[in-house]
């Protein structure tokens, strides 16, 4: 590795945290607006995930790539995505960036390099190297792609064909697995068993970095190592953070499957608390102060879902229903 | 005298010398030259651009998805079409839809060496056509003539969403042709391709042959069927289609998939619903049996629909 690596300072600590605190407050008005029934479609909450996944959008570069998953509104937020924007998914405001044609989690803004992931879990990953590869064939260098997963998403097949095809091209893609011990109701010891998912990393013969998920400046420095192992040439890095999510799989979810023994073992610390408790016993700021920066954020989440409230809903009557850019190919005789 | 299946690859090389965005993407296909050679002597000519891939269709095709995004025309060649459903999830659910959800378009083309051939069995020679036809978001296209391999592959590159190149093999060495045309029907239209006035047969693919020359046996017995080739199935040329029925007021598709909700139960739907009145008699079909596709040559030659069986449908059809 050529550049010497900058260690993570005051200054980056303290920005990742305030996009974790966005992030945290953004997503606890989602699960508000779910439980009053103002949500289009499904709410599934990153709670206890957003150290990691600030530590990999926020330290993504313009022109970089970014395949965010089901719990990664911090990294979103941290990449560039709004409060606003959010907020009009979830509350299928015509002004989205999907137009109410997809929602949620499957946002995004593919000419900015922000993907807009589909359900299937581990179809990312392709992409995402495919986008790397295509930036190669035009000579441009530089850029890195990372996309994120979660323990069960390991077990697929897009995961192992999408992660061996990169490693073949030594294409510079990261890919981040959040290790949160469930992939719905399933445990670990259901998915997989290996002793630790970072040991595929020697199979596919790509990088790999273990973070602890739940300190913000180990997800960082990790994160950052990683990232520049791909940029600086090192082929395909694997990134596994354990940590716990904190709340069901989705809103509808209660949860009651949870093991009350990890709840309470280290993954289960909640690292936005962790990362405030440093903050203050560094003597970086006092918890006044942060406790300011959670109303100011409250108060600009408010607002905005306020004003996205009264925006314009799709209309079915305005929508071309244009599955094909090419309006000649379009359906004439669909049944109706 | 120019294949088949040489004119796939001199539309690649064409488009590859053409057009600084497209690639090659696929199994065996660099210095290899593919299983069929549909890539000889590419990857030299175009050094970097045609690009040996692992033995993973899903990532071929998810790959091939994120560079279409960034710009590129990826063409994919899936080593046979029977393949192509371990990729099925990025084609039908990440390539088409894309435009739909994000407004940016996916211009992939998948390549299928389709259909059947002596000895090719189950797992070799499969007509996929219908069930990619099936999802919103992707154009499927089923050349028959050497002249259309060859423009609409290069028209396929050109158009900004995925489309699913079925080529067939049984076609891709003894179809032949002196020259390469310039210019050529767009996709989206149907070819008459023998004009008549008794009866229509509705065809694509390697059948548009058998079912010429059923046709030319009906000459035999003082009939003159117009046979329509639809070269793509999705957009499907409903026009053509009816138009032609309604000169003749007799219906008779043909395709060599399999018959549940294929090609003709759809182009059978659209002319019932939209065309009942030009019928002069119950429309018919004529499809491979339901089974998987048999190895025995002699099986195989019984399973698909040949001359002599569309031939005999045809005259029921006349005598209805
Ligand atoms: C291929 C596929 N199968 C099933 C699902 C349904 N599903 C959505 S999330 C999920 C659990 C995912 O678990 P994990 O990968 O560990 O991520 P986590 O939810 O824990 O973040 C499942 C089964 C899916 N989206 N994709
Ligand atoms: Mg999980």
């Amino acid at each position: 590795m050529s550049k010497k690596i900058a260690p993570v300072t005051q200054s980056d600590f303290i920005k990742a945290y305030r996009v974790m605190l966005t992030s945290r407050v953004l997503e606890e008005k989602l699960a508000g607006l779910y439980r009053a029934g103002m949500i289009k479609g499904g709410v599934f909450l990153g709670r206890g995930q957003e150290a990691l996944s600030v530590s990999v959008g926020i330290q993504l570069r313009r022109g970089d790539i970014f395949a965010p998953l089901i719990r990664d509104q911090g990294g979103r937020l941290a990449f560039g995505d709004s409060i606003l924007d959010t907020l009009r998914t979830y509350l299928g405001s015509q002004l989205g960036s999907m137009r109410g044609r997809d929602g949620n989690i499957h946002r995004g803004r593919p000419r900015d390099g922000y993907y807009a992931m589909i359900s299937h879990l581990g179809a990312m990953i392709p992409s995402v190297a495919g986008a790397l590869l295509a930036r190669r064939l035009k000579g441009e260098q530089g850029a890195v792609g990372a996309t994120c997963i979660g323990d069960g998403g390991t077990s697929t097949g897009a995961f192992h064909e999408g992660l061996n095809a990169a490693a073949v091209d030594k294409l510079p893609l990261i890919v981040v697995v959040a290790n949160n011990q469930y992939a719905y109701s399933t445990p670990n010891t259901r998915q997989y068993a290996c002793a630790d998912l970072l040991d595929k990393a020697a199979g596919y013969g790509v990088g790999a970095h273990k973070a602890d998920g739940t300190r913000l400046m180990d997800c960082l420095q990790t994160l950052r190592n990683a990232i520049h192992a791909a940029r600086e040439g090192g082929g395909p890095q694997l990134v596994v953070a354990d940590l716990l999510r904190l709340v069901g799989h989705g809103e509808h979810d209660d949860f009651a499957y949870l093991d009350p023994k990890l709840k309470k073992s280290a993954v289960g610390s909640d690292c936005l608390l962790l990362a405030e408790k440093h903050i203050i016993e560094q003597g970086w700021h006092t918890a006044d102060e942060v406790a300011a920066w959670r109303r100011e954020t409250e108060d600009e989440v408010n607002a905005t879902a306020d004003r996205v409230r009264r925006e314009p809903l799709p209309d079915p009557s305005e929508d071309d229903w244009a599955a094909l850019s090419r309006p000649e190919y379009r359906e004439q005789y669909a049944a109706s | 005298m120019i294949t088949y299946l040489e004119a796939i690859r001199l539309a690649q090389q064409k488009a590859l010398a053409t057009d600084p965005r497209v690639f090659l993407y696929g199994q065996d296909i660099g210095s290899f030259g593919g299983a069929f050679k549909a890539t000889k002597n590419l990857s030299a000519e175009f050094p970097g651009r045609v690009l040996d891939a692992p033995l993973s269709e899903d990532a071929i095709v998810g790959m091939a998805i994120g560079a279409a995004i960034e710009g590129a025309r990826p063409i994919v060649e899936m080593q046979f079409a029977d393949f192509s459903t371990c990729g099925l999830n990025q084609i039908v659910n990440h390539a088409a839809t894309l435009f739909y959800r994000t407004s940016v378009p996916c211009p992939i083309v998948v390549r299928l060496p389709s259909g059947g051939t002596s000895g090719g069995g189950p797992f070799h020679s499969q007509s996929l056509e219908a069930i990619y036809a099936h999802w919103p978001g992707l154009v499927v296209v089923t050349p028959a003539t050497v002249e259309d391999a060859y423009t609409m592959l290069l028209e396929a590159v050109n158009i900004d969403d995925p489309v699913i190149f079925c080529e067939h093999k049984f076609l891709y060495y003894h179809l032949k042709a002196d020259t390469l045309p310039e210019a050529a029907l767009p996709i989206g239209k149907a070819r008459i391709a023998r004009a008549g006035r008794d009866a229509t047969i509705v065809t694509h693919g390697a059948m548009l042959h058998e079912s010429l020359a059923a046709a030319q046996e009906l000459v035999e017995d003082g009939y003159e069927i117009e046979v329509v080739d639809l070269r793509s199935v999705k957009p499907l040329d409903t026009d053509t289609i009816l138009a032609s029925v309604a000169r003749t007021g007799r219906l008779l598709c043909v395709s060599e998939e399999w018959p549940w909700g294929g090609v003709t139960a759809e182009v059978l739907a659209r002319v019932a619903t939209e065309g009942f009145g030009l019928l002069d008699a119950a429309p018919m079909r004529v499809n491979a049996k339901d089974t998987p596709v048999p190895y025995h040559p002699d099986l195989w030659a019984a399973h698909r629909p040949t001359a002599s069986t569309i031939a005999a449908a045809a005259r029921r059809l006349l005598q209805l």
